[in-house]
């Protein structure tokens, strides 16, 4: 009885929960500021703004989880986003999305791969590691490709902005929010990713080898092809989500993700990640990224200067990193059992 | 326990480089049966156990399990024929459920693609059951003591069908409850037939619950037999190829004081502790877990300073308010896990040994190089470190050698108290009784020695005057005309008064 009520304690005073308290408190203080913050518009806005984020965060989650980091994501998604481009407006491609997102993928499964040589044969901390991959494709690609912006779509990318789910008209100042198809793409990545990680051995593998990766060998993990299968779904799903980010933004540069690195792993700390691996999950990883959106878009609802905004990420990240060293040290001056 | 051979070796060598690991090595497990492998440190029973579960494949020899000659073994070979290990760390997720890492390896083995959470329950609370084990399955691993930890590794261990359950070193860091513990669930899965080899040097716990005992040293097969046919005599003889003596410690009648501390107190920790060590005095502290005894020497270290009382070294009143207070008082403690706090791990055995001391070699703002060196060489001589040089990292060094670099760095500081929790911890037989002759030189040399540990033979051997420390409050001070099993009741209070 006692365990159980322990645990219920421990449930509801745990990270996450504190992270919605965080948020529903925020939403009705705005609210109570801003009636229009209501609106379906908001859900629609901070949806969109949530697309790059979340898929960034799911990429870097997984990485996390298997007892690593990577924060060359940004960097290869700028390769990602930039070759197709350069490729089509050279006449060395065909305009179809296929061809966009195909060249993406393969620009991230080089430098997964590459990530994956350097953290599991060549053993370097995964810092570093993919620190200097970072610097190599963001130099590389400038050196090699130079540095335009390109901002027309070719046709095929236009025609897929041009979908959307749905269109919500305010009805008192006529404005439409259109949401894009585009939102699928995290939902879908968050449940199967979710799925995978809880029930199938290639998930519990990669959770194993972030708790202790001797003993995952001991038990039998291959745990050279786990970490390799980490960093290249990171590598691959960042150059796909950086493919969409043309596509919305109509903007493809040689710098337009950089410095995301931070902020991202930020959002998976804050949603329960442990930096030394093994922790952490999709659920808590969605709140992380719902909550830093909900701050980064909507402080001037609550009547903050946006020149705030900066000041404001930094206090929900420093109450993200206190959150879990506190539930941490409670674990541990818990008892044990 | 049936005649019937589970395993067999004979003739097992292995080198590494050009060392030779093991040298002709025979072991002969029955079925049933628990069998005790023992040896120094060093003495090739990790190189066996890996050889044994495939991990290294042997040079020479030959391995029949269950009658039938195996060879080529690989792992996987060694779990398929029923042999499990269980590692000193257990080898465990801290960060998955208690069911799954019970699971866990079983379903790796039948390569499932996917994982069914009600089997995954079922099979952790049927491996419980089997083992008598009653751990809730659903908190995660890094919350259980290291005894349940072990309890995991060992349901682990037991789902595929084992047949030879491997423990290396299992009672190290359980206190003698668990340790009770673990035995019932040896025997009982003795009873179902299973073998079990325990690796252990501690002869008393040997008694306990084994039934034959292989003995190696320096890699080579020494003896094997039924566990009666050894005494301490020759247990220790074929452990450490010589006699070791180790009679009752009793130092010259001194009333020079070196420490007095009056009516010492923490909060919550202990109260009312009062004794006097004199020259040539070696005192030992001793107590359950919990009792307050590992809390006396922080104190007098200043990790945990005391909150009331007083403290005289050789007569002076002392403050001891932090570390710092300590060491300016020529105070040394050897902490009672060395490898986290004791050593610098991956440092040579010089930079260890002048650590406590190093700004003694700051010389015109420059490192005195040649008297780090020498001063290093000399304990390195005085106090038997083994080594051929003293570049190595104290990783590579054996637990015997590791716990002297550590005295040796306080040694280098020349203190007037040593303070040492647990100082032969994981140490064998004959460093043992090296650090302890150490120990007692130093105290005829007048500087005030105190022991703090849970081996009752130790404290019996090696201290003129024992504390007995219960609930956080000092229950009695002895002298050593006592043995370890009267010194035990006095422990757990059930043999009456101590005899002041």
């Amino acid at each position: 009885m006692n365990k159980k009520n322990g645990n219920l304690k421990l449930a509801l005073t745990g990270t996450h929960m504190i992270l919605i308290y965080v948020m529903v408190i925020f939403c009705v203080v705005a609210a109570i500021r801003q009636p229009a913050f209501l609106s379906p518009a908001t859900i629609i806005n901070l949806s969109r703004a949530a697309i790059f984020t979340m898929c960034f965060a799911i990429c870097e989650m997984v990485v996390i989880i298997s007892g690593g980091i990577d924060v060359s994501f940004p960097a290869v998604g700028c390769v990602a986003m930039y070759v197709p481009l350069w490729l089509y407006n050279h006449d060395m491609g065909v305009d179809s999305v296929y061809f966009f997102f195909g060249v993406a993928i393969l620009v991230g499964i080089v430098f997964g791969i590459l990530n994956g040589i350097l953290v599991s044969i060549m053993k370097l901390p995964p810092l570093i590691a993919t620190l200097a991959t970072s610097s190599v494709a963001a130099g590389g690609l400038i050196m090699i490709l130079g540095t335009r912006e390109y901002t027309t779509l070719p046709d095929s990318l236009e025609a897929l902005y041009e979908i959307n789910l749905l269109t919500y008209v305010d009805p008192t100042t006529g404005f439409s929010y259109p949401l894009t198809i585009l939102v699928l793409v995290p939902i879908i990545l968050c449940i199967v990713v979710a799925l995978v990680m809880r029930y199938t051995m290639l998930g519990r593998g990669i959770y194993a080898i972030g708790g202790d990766k001797n003993a995952a060998r001991i038990a039998g993990f291959n745990v050279r092809k786990l970490q390799f299968v980490a960093y290249i779904f990171c590598a691959v799903m960042a150059s796909a989500t950086a493919m969409i980010y043309v596509t919305l933004m109509h903007s493809s540069t040689t710098t337009a993700l950089m410095g995301e690195e931070m902020i991202i792993i930020a959002a998976c700390v804050v949603g329960g990640c442990r930096l030394t691996g093994g922790h952490g999950g999709v659920g808590g990883t969605i709140l992380g990224v719902v909550l830093i959106t909900l701050v980064q878009n909507n402080l001037n609802m609550l009547g903050v200067p946006t020149c705030w905004q900066t000041f404001a990420v930094g206090l929900v990240l420093l109450l993200g990193a206190v959150l879990s060293s506190v539930q941490a040290k409670r674990i541990s001056d818990m008892g044990k059992v | 326990m049936s005649d019937e051979i589970f395993l067999k070796l004979e003739g097992i060598r292995k080198s590494f480089g050009g060392v030779h690991a093991l040298q002709g090595v025979d072991l002969e497990i029955r079925k049933g049966e628990v069998h005790c492998l023992a040896g120094e440190n060093g003495c090739g029973k990790s190189t066996l156990i890996k050889a044994i579960s495939g991990v290294h494949e042997p040079d020479e020899g030959k391995i029949w399990i269950d009658g039938e000659e195996v060879k080529n073994m690989k792992p996987m070979d060694a779990i398929n024929r029923g042999i499990q290990v269980i590692y000193q760390d257990f080898a465990v997720f801290p960060n998955l459920s208690v069911a799954e890492n019970i699971a866990l390896n079983g379903e790796l083995k039948s390569k499932a693609k996917f994982v069914n959470w009600k089997s995954v329950r079922k099979i952790a609370l049927e491996a419980m059951d089997q083992i008598g084990a009653n751990i809730d399955p659903d908190i995660k691993l890094e919350r259980l003591s290291v005894a349940n930890k072990q309890m995991v590794a060992i349901c682990r261990a037991i789902i595929n069908d084992a047949k030879l359950l491997i423990l290396d070193e299992p009672t190290t860091a359980l206190t003698a409850r668990e340790v009770e513990k673990l035995w019932d669930i040896i025997r009982s899965l003795k009873a179902k037939g299973i073998a079990i080899m325990i690796v252990n040097h501690k002869l008393d716990e040997i008694y306990q619950i084994a039934d034959r005992l292989t003995i190696l040293r320096n890699g080579k097969y020494i003896s094997s037999g039924d566990i009666h046919a050894y005494d301490q005599v020759r247990f220790t003889q074929d452990m450490t190829g010589h006699d070791v003596v180790e009679t009752k410690y009793s130092p010259a009648q001194s009333n020079e004081e070196v420490l007095r501390v009056e009516n010492l107190g923490r909060k919550g920790a202990f109260s009312g502790v009062s004794f006097t060590l004199n020259k040539g005095d070696v005192l030992g502290i001793t107590g359950l877990l919990g009792s307050g005894r590992g809390e006396i020497g922080e104190a007098l270290f200043g990790l945990a300073p005391a909150d009331e009382g007083e403290i005289y070294l050789n007569g002076k009143k002392i403050e001891i308010g932090s570390v710092n207070d300590a060491m300016k008082n020529e105070i040394g403690y050897v902490p009672e896990d060395r490898l986290t706090q004791g050593l610098f791990m991956e440092r040579s055995i010089l930079d260890n040994t002048i650590a406590a001391s190093i700004k003694k070699y700051m010389k015109r703002g420059k490192l005195d190089g040649a008297g780090m060196e020498g001063d290093t060489e000399r304990w390195v001589k005085e106090i038997g470190i083994k080594t051929p040089s003293i570049k190595p990292p104290v990783r590579t060094l054996s637990g015997g050698n590791a716990q002297k670099v550590v005295i040796a760095k306080w040694l280098n500081t020349h203190p007037k108290l040593f303070i040492l929790d647990g100082p032969t911890v994981g140490v064998d037989v004959g460093a043992k009784s090296e650090i302890h002759a150490i120990l007692h030189d130093l105290a005829n040399k007048g500087i005030g020695i105190i022991i703090i540990s849970d081996d009752l033979v130790e404290l019996v051997k090696n201290c003129n005057k024992i504390v007995i420390m219960k609930d956080g409050k000092c229950s009695g001070i002895i002298d050593n005309s006592i043995d370890e099993v009267s010194l035990g009741k006095l422990l757990i209070g059930a043999g009456g008064e101590a005899n002041e």
